[in-house]
């Protein structure tokens, strides 16, 4: 039997050496997996949430800016305004704060069954049997997750700045470009984050269905400033009671302290700095002098690379956790029984 | 002499006193021999633990322990290129376990495999480059045609553009399902996915093909189908298939060689008629079908006739609705006597006889027979691990 294998064996053998080397698994896994991601219903939905997030306070931001336009055209960042006026009286209606909460549904949308999908499908075992590492796998979900949602925010944030460009007739300045490209990055990373939390989600829990939902629910406390934020705030509340003006202000900087554990208030300071370069600062005062000397302070714009100064703790944990959270994904992953 | 008693009931009860090793050896006498005349030569002797063995699949000491659990129990397996061979047991006997470890999808606690020559848990890419696998249950991507699953497969096997194309048709046409394959998965039957599956495995050439299962939920027609399917692969390009089911008598057919598995360890090995030699013991069956028996006394009389006869230890029955009676005969040697017997029996009270031979065992009966000796043997050992 051999004799008569032996030729048939060694040709294709052969041609399985010209196969080689293959591209990389994960290259070919994540354009899979990307094809499938921008032909879903999911995509639509979620680029309609994500759409209406920016364009609701958008709408009211442009009213707003068209009633001040006299006070505010001589400021030098208008354009960015667009992001981040509010109507009168509602201090959150903003773009930035919209899509703030509406983005980490992207990450949570494109990955939360990314693993046990392909369980409940069975196609799990039959994908490991292909000769590609299993690590694959997870880098290019990881990587398909991460290109479609930086595809979305950008179309979210040219379609808004079109808007101010054909509405409002505004020009941005340079300036304002750079800041406005470092303010996709960041929300990009920030969207990095909860796709790999949602990624360790559909690793560690089986059903599709409940990995949503735990993910929902994490999402509905951190990223809602209404829900969590609210919540610890009330809780410290009830155990700080300041009476001298010193003792207001430790009590503020430790529930920023607190609030700084949350991604979200990270991602929220990180935001209005890069997109309102009147912020000069993100903390509350230590002392009562400070305070002072911050009332009296004239109302300047600081220079970019001040603005990345302030920030640039909070991008450095936010990366941190987006790693922390992949590595964590990914080492179930590996560990994992390929049976369900 | 010998009781009337329900058939199952009698079985249960007789097999565990069935001796444990065949007494001596016997050439084959079965007419009707389980493998199929497409078989080639000779099964070879287990050689399992020769260095310079060519086998594509060998394993030696294979162990898997979960805790305290033993999965796989040292098992020695090797099967040779232009052969089937079926793993055999129940569900939970280990052997996913066994092939998700050929695969390198799975680490051994302790032992080894070889897998095209290839230590699985060495290079894993390796293996499964030159191995086709079918999962038990295999799954598809449900938005996806048939063709574009198996174009997924065949890039992440380095297969792209026209090779790939031409790749796809044959294997498509190698499963009969180029007319279906640019419908959606999700509109597939159940046969036809096992169909793909296996399409699915056979798109990178693979010299071993591992099917877990391949025969599980799918019709009797669609059995056949994928068992003849198997048969050509072997014969036309001289794969090693190794397969495993938990449906013995579906696979026995076209299984070059079966291993029974039960409780991780493999207690048989060797072709159908071989296990039948050795784990059939001595006894063996006749059935005599006859038209129109009248119920009651006249029924008993034929009993205790059949009974009565030289070598035979016990008459089960008919069913109601059904004439199959079964004569349980002690040995081999006994049964031309009682099957003379019987027809004169038969012609002497004038009864109708429609037909009378001698049963086979089947791979069920040797499975049954085998786990039970083995129970027997095990328990110390077991307590022992």
């Amino acid at each position: 039997m051999s004799a008569t294998t032996g030729p048939a064996q060694a040709t294709s053998a052969g041609r399985r050496a010209e196969r080689l080397p293959t591209s990389a698994g994960w290259l070919i896994v994540a354009s899979k997996e990307l094809a499938d991601h921008l032909l879903s219903v999911r995509f639509f939905v979620l680029l309609l949430v994500l759409g209406a997030a920016a364009v609701i306070p958008l709408y009211f931001a442009a009213e707003r800016l068209r009633s001040l336009a006299s006070d505010i055209s001589g400021l030098q960042a208008v354009f960015l305004a667009l992001f981040t006026v509010t109507p009168e009286g509602v201090p959150d209606f903003r773009v930035d704060v919209f899509v703030g909460i509406a983005a980490p549904l992207l990450g949570i949308g494109f990955a939360f069954d990314a693993v046990n999908g392909e369980r409940s499908e069975g196609t799990l075992p039959r994908l490991l049997s292909q000769p590609i590492h299993r690590d694959d796998v997870v880098n290019g979900k990881f990587a398909a997750g991460l290109i479609v949602i930086a595809l979305v925010l950008l179309a979210v944030m040219v379609g808004i700045a079109g808007f101010g460009l054909a509405r409002l007739g505004i020009v941005p300045a340079a300036s304002e470009v750079m800041r406005l490209v470092l303010w996709y990055l960041v929300t990009v990373l920030y969207v990095a984050l909860w796709l790999a939390f949602g990624l360790l989600l559909s690793i560690v829990i089986r059903r599709g269905a409940t990995a949503a939902l735990a993910g929902f629910g994490v999402w509905l406390f951190v990223a809602i400033p209404y829900f969590g934020p609210r919540f610890i705030s009330a809780i410290l509340g009830i155990f700080l009671r300041p009476v001298s003006g010193e003792e207001v202000l430790g009590a503020q900087g430790l529930q920023e302290f607190v609030l700084r554990f949350l991604p979200s208030r990270l991602y929220a300071e990180a935001s209005i700095v890069l997109l309102n370069p009147a912020v000069t600062t993100v903390s509350t005062p230590a002392t009562l002098d400070q305070y002072l000397q911050l009332q009296q302070q004239i109302p300047t714009l600081v220079s970019l690379d001040q603005s990345l100064l302030l920030i640039w703790p909070h991008v450095v944990v936010l990366l941190a956790l987006t790693v922390g959270c992949f590595a964590l994904a990914y080492a179930q992953f590996m560990r994992q029984e390929v049976r369900a | 002499m010998s009781p009337i008693r329900r058939k199952g009931a009698e079985r249960s009860r007789r097999e565990p006193s069935a001796p444990s090793t065949p007494s001596a050896p016997r050439p084959p006498t079965a007419p009707s021999a389980p493998r199929p005349p497409t078989a080639p030569s000779a099964p070879r002797p287990p050689t399992s633990g020769e260095a310079h063995s060519t086998a594509p699949i060998r394993t030696l000491g294979l162990t898997k322990e979960y805790g305290d659990l033993v999965a796989v129990d040292s098992l020695d397996l090797e099967v040779h290129a232009g052969e089937i061979f079926g793993l055999l047991g129940q569900n939970g006997a280990g052997k996913t376990t066994t092939i998700l470890m050929l695969l390198g999808l799975s680490e051994p606690s302790a032992g080894e495999a070889r897998v095209v020559g290839l230590d699985p848990t060495r290079d894993p890419l390796g293996v499964k480059r030159r191995v086709g696998y079918l999962p038990d249950a295999v799954g598809f991507y449900g938005g996806l045609t048939g063709r574009e699953n198996l174009r997924y497969t065949a890039r992440l096997n380095g297969l792209r553009g026209a090779d790939a194309e031409e790749r796809i048709d044959a294997v498509l046409d190698q499963v009969r399902l180029t007319d279906r394959a640019d419908d959606r998965v999700d509109t597939y039957s159940r046969g036809m996915k096992q169909r793909l599956g296996i399409a699915d495995a056979l798109v990178k050439e693979p010299e071993v093909l591992i099917l877990d299962e391949p025969t599980t939920a799918i019709d009797p027609i669609g059995v056949v189908e994928i068992l003849e399917l198997l048969r050509g692969l072997v014969r036309e390009q001289g794969l090693a298939i190794l397969l495993s089911s938990h449906l013995l008598n579906q696979v026995q057919n076209v299984c070059d060689r079966v291993g029974i598995f039960a409780a991780g360890r493999l207690i048989g090995i060797g072709t159908v008629a071989q296990l039948a030699h050795r784990f059939g013991g001595q006894g063996t069956h006749v059935e005599i079908r006859l038209a129109g028996v009248p119920d009651g006394d006249e029924v008993e009389a034929v009993a205790l006739a059949l009974g009565r006869i030289e070598g035979v230890s016990a008459v089960h029955q008919p069913a109601a609705g059904h004439d199959a009676w079964t004569l349980d005969v002690r040995t081999r040697d006994d049964v031309a006597g009682v099957l003379a017997a019987s027809l004169a029996i038969i012609t002497r009270d004038g009864l109708r006889l429609t037909a009378i031979r001698e049963i086979e065992p089947t791979l069920d009966d040797i499975y049954r027979r085998a786990v039970s000796q083995a129970g027997v043997d095990a328990a110390p050992r077991r307590a022992v691990a």
